[in-house]
């Protein structure tokens, strides 16, 4: 699992969320659940046991008019590479049923092998693992309408957003027939950034200086992907999980809010 | 009516009586063995867990009872590695004791996983590094030690004993019962670590991590550390109310206060260890991951720092003190409420480090999420205490768990 | 679990886990087979009195 593709270099695919365009809209956390067959309740107002894998928070920054200011923050998987691919949640599945793909950089989860112990959910700081505490049952005729590209779950196992990873597979079988082993950015784009209506979400390769993804987070491999962009962070910086989503902000409370910081710490913006 | 079957010399109550108590704790089973089938059939929506709580009452009293069945392999390591010949007076209870919680701790990870058919994917697809891969191994491998070591208790019930393979086979066992408790002893210090290394190496959660040496978390250490301490002082707490609900002395005082003796020391030095753990985390750790310690027990309607003063103080320094003096071991009150305070105290650092985990907030704009288990894991939770209970009846019944009962018996 | 699974890898970490099974399962299966034979020996030579232990 950890071979590279010997004729492809490795891809680090990752998003950038603006958070000063985003809308709260949802339209992200509707695609995604079409998109990868995501299973649903005829009641989901208990965010606690619905399945979410992209899943829009809102919070403020707790002043009074007219200060008081809001934000939105889209939290798909944030498929950690840790260090070496040590993601928080790979490292501790007993049975291999997660696990980190070199070649991608995509956290991906095994449905079939997966047995439903919840140790990667109890391990997953973010809350982006959802365990599948019913059997999934779609109203009357929907079954004709589900993706066949993606197996839906059954009950007793975890599922999380996969960066839809079946889309990369379909865009590489078309470039292997095309005679090509390296994927255009566009080629290979997740349903909650084509969705998006405000053009929030970006989705690339964050290896690729090509990629916009790259050119905006500005990610220091030296510091195990940290942001350069004064203005990009990621969420929980400081555990070490070096996450692959980076969100955008200019305001500096959002920023703060990414991560936790002690009373009187320095007033750190980003990391 | 079961005469023939009870060990000589020995007094039971009537067989009425027996079976009347069979009957009313067979209920209680009953009513769990209904809730864990619900479990099964219709899965894990039975519960109040959800993803917030991915771990929940299960799996603290998973953690629970082996820690509290640490008692027989501690006990069998101080009997037949350290030579502590006293100790083979207790050394079957603690026996039976610990293969009623490993059994419980198997049973409890077959309800507890969503997949229970797949249940044998964590052996045959296993994941080294995970530490559940080395609990599950481990536990299963000790419970085979501790189906070995109770074996040669049942082979001595007086009428399978005189059948002369049984007889012969007991007396083989016997024989070499000091491998099994040396191998039981290995197993049983890589499954208790692995249990505190389960939450210890959750770098996500910075409630539960903890730094460590190689791969091992420190909870790794205090874990198997404080099984050492707590499972002896559960083992004698169980003694004492045998000795209660029997009405006679089963176990004699030196037995006792040997292990109790032991198990305080162990309880004392586990207790500086954990102070000096918990000092680094709350002084070096959190604050490195952005937090400080008041943010784990406050703005919450459950976690207040009483809960580390219970764990630390109540059921760490107070219990250690009473053990480790001989007056407070003497004092039959002080003795069996520092065993008490003891296994009490181990409950209390596994459900923290369980439940309280899974509590605490991590990502800034969450709040502490609460949970109350349904009747189905409540029932699900006591179905193991209900059948230890029978387990031990119909063991204390027919099998000579207390080789010193007869003696104790015609003396008084 | 075996090296049969696919999963397997001859590195360091598997090596030293699973040969720490494998070693206590040995253990455990030698004793228990010792122990079963030694009986039937035993019963064969006529041995099963009441030797006490």
């Amino acid at each position: 699992m950890k071979e590279q593709h010997k004729n492809t270099k490795a891809k680090k695919y990752g998003m950038v969320i603006d958070l000063d365009k985003c809308t709260g809209c949802g339209a992200c956390m509707a695609a995604c659940m079409a998109e990868n067959n995501v299973p649903f309740k005829k009641d989901e107002s208990n965010k606690l046991d619905s399945i979410t894998w992209m899943r829009v928070y809102s919070l403020t920054n707790g002043k009074k008019f007219p200060e008081a200011d809001m934000c939105y923050i889209p939290r798909p998987c944030m498929h950690c590479e840790a260090h070496n691919g040590h993601a928080p949640c790979v490292s501790v599945c007993p049975a291999v049923a997660t696990d980190y793909n070199h070649e991608t950089g995509i956290v991906s989860q095994i449905y079939t092998r997966c047995f439903g112990c919840r140790y990667c959910m109890a391990a997953c700081p973010y809350h982006a693992r959802y365990f599948n505490w019913w059997d999934p049952v779609w109203p009357d005729g929907m079954e004709k309408y589900l993706s066949p590209n993606v197996s839906p779950r059954m009950r007793g196992v975890v599922e999380k957003c996969s960066f839809c990873f079946h889309r990369y597979q379909l865009a590489m079988n078309k470039a292997y027939v095309e005679g090509r082993r390296e994927l255009e950015e566009d080629e290979y784009q997740t349903s909650c950034t084509q969705a998006c209506p405000a053009g929030a979400i970006i989705f690339g390769d964050l290896n690729n200086p090509g990629h916009a993804v790259n050119q905006i987070a500005k990610p220091d491999p030296k510091h195990g992907g940290r942001p350069m962009n004064p203005h990009a962070f990621r969420l929980l910086e400081r555990l070490g999980t070096n996450p692959k989503v980076y969100y955008l902000s200019s305001r500096e409370w959002v920023r703060r809010a990414g991560d936790n910081y002690i009373k009187d710490e320095g007033k750190q913006g980003n990391h | 009516m079961d005469s023939a079957l009870i060990p000589e010399g020995v007094k039971r109550c009537s067989f009425g009586k027996f079976i009347f108590w069979i009957i009313v704790v067979g209920a209680v089973l009953l009513w769990g063995v209904f809730a864990m089938l619900l479990c099964w059939f219709k899965g894990l929506n039975q519960t109040n867990m959800n993803d917030a709580y991915g771990f929940a009452v299960w799996i603290w009293a998973d953690l629970a009872v082996i820690a509290l069945g640490g008692g027989a392999f501690f006990t069998g390591l101080l009997r037949y590695i350290f030579g502590k010949d006293e100790l083979k007076n207790i050394i079957n209870y603690a026996v039976l004791i610990g293969f009623i919680c490993y059994s419980s701790a198997l049973l409890i990870l077959a309800i507890d996983i969503g997949q229970p058919l797949r249940g044998w994917f964590i052996f045959w697809h296993a994941n080294v590094h995970s530490m559940l891969t080395e609990v599950a191994f481990c536990l299963s491998c000790y419970f085979a030690v501790l189906t070995i070591e109770y074996i040669p208790l049942i082979l001595e019930n007086r009428q399978v004993d005189k059948v002369p393979f049984f007889h012969n086979l007991s007396h083989n066992m016997h024989g070499i019962m000091a491998i099994f408790a040396a191998t039981g002893a290995f197993l049983s210090f890589f499954h208790q670590g692995s249990l505190g290394g389960v939450a210890g190496v959750l770098f996500g959660r910075p409630f539960a991590y903890r730094e460590g040496v190689f791969i091992w978390p420190w909870t790794f250490f205090l874990f198997t550390w404080s099984a050492a301490a707590c499972g002896p002082c559960f083992t004698i707490f169980i003694t004492w109310i045998t000795e209660k609900i029997t009405r006679k002395k089963l176990v004699k005082k030196n037995v006792i206060m040997l292990l109790a003796k032991i198990a305080g020391w162990m309880l004392a030095t586990y207790t500086i260890a954990k102070i000096i753990d918990t000092w680094y985390w709350a002084a070096v750790t959190v604050p490195s991951k952005g937090f400080t310690l008041m943010d784990f027990y406050s703005n919450n309607p459950l976690y207040g720092i009483w809960i580390l003063v219970l764990e630390i103080v109540i059921c760490g320094v107070v219990p250690s003190i009473i053990l480790i003096t001989k007056k407070g071991r003497e004092s039959s009150f002080l003795l069996i409420s520092a065993v008490f305070l003891g296994a009490l105290g181990a409950c209390v650092n596994r459900w923290v480090m369980v439940l309280q985990v899974m509590a605490v907030p991590v990502m800034t704009f969450e709040s502490w999420p609460m949970y109350f288990p349904s009747w189905q894991e409540i029932a699900t939770t006591i179905l193991p205490v209900a059948y230890g209970i029978i387990l031990i009846m119909i063991s204390y019944r027919y099998l000579p768990i207390f080789p010193q009962e007869r003696e104790i018996e015609q003396i008084g | 679990m075996l090296p049969f699974s696919f999963e397997w890898i001859w590195d360091l970490s598997h090596m030293v886990f699973m040969g720490g099974l494998w070693y206590a399962l040995t253990i455990i299966g030698l004793g228990m087979t010792y122990c079963i034979i030694k009986a039937a020996v035993d019963t064969c030579k006529g041995k099963g009195g009441h030797c006490g232990h």
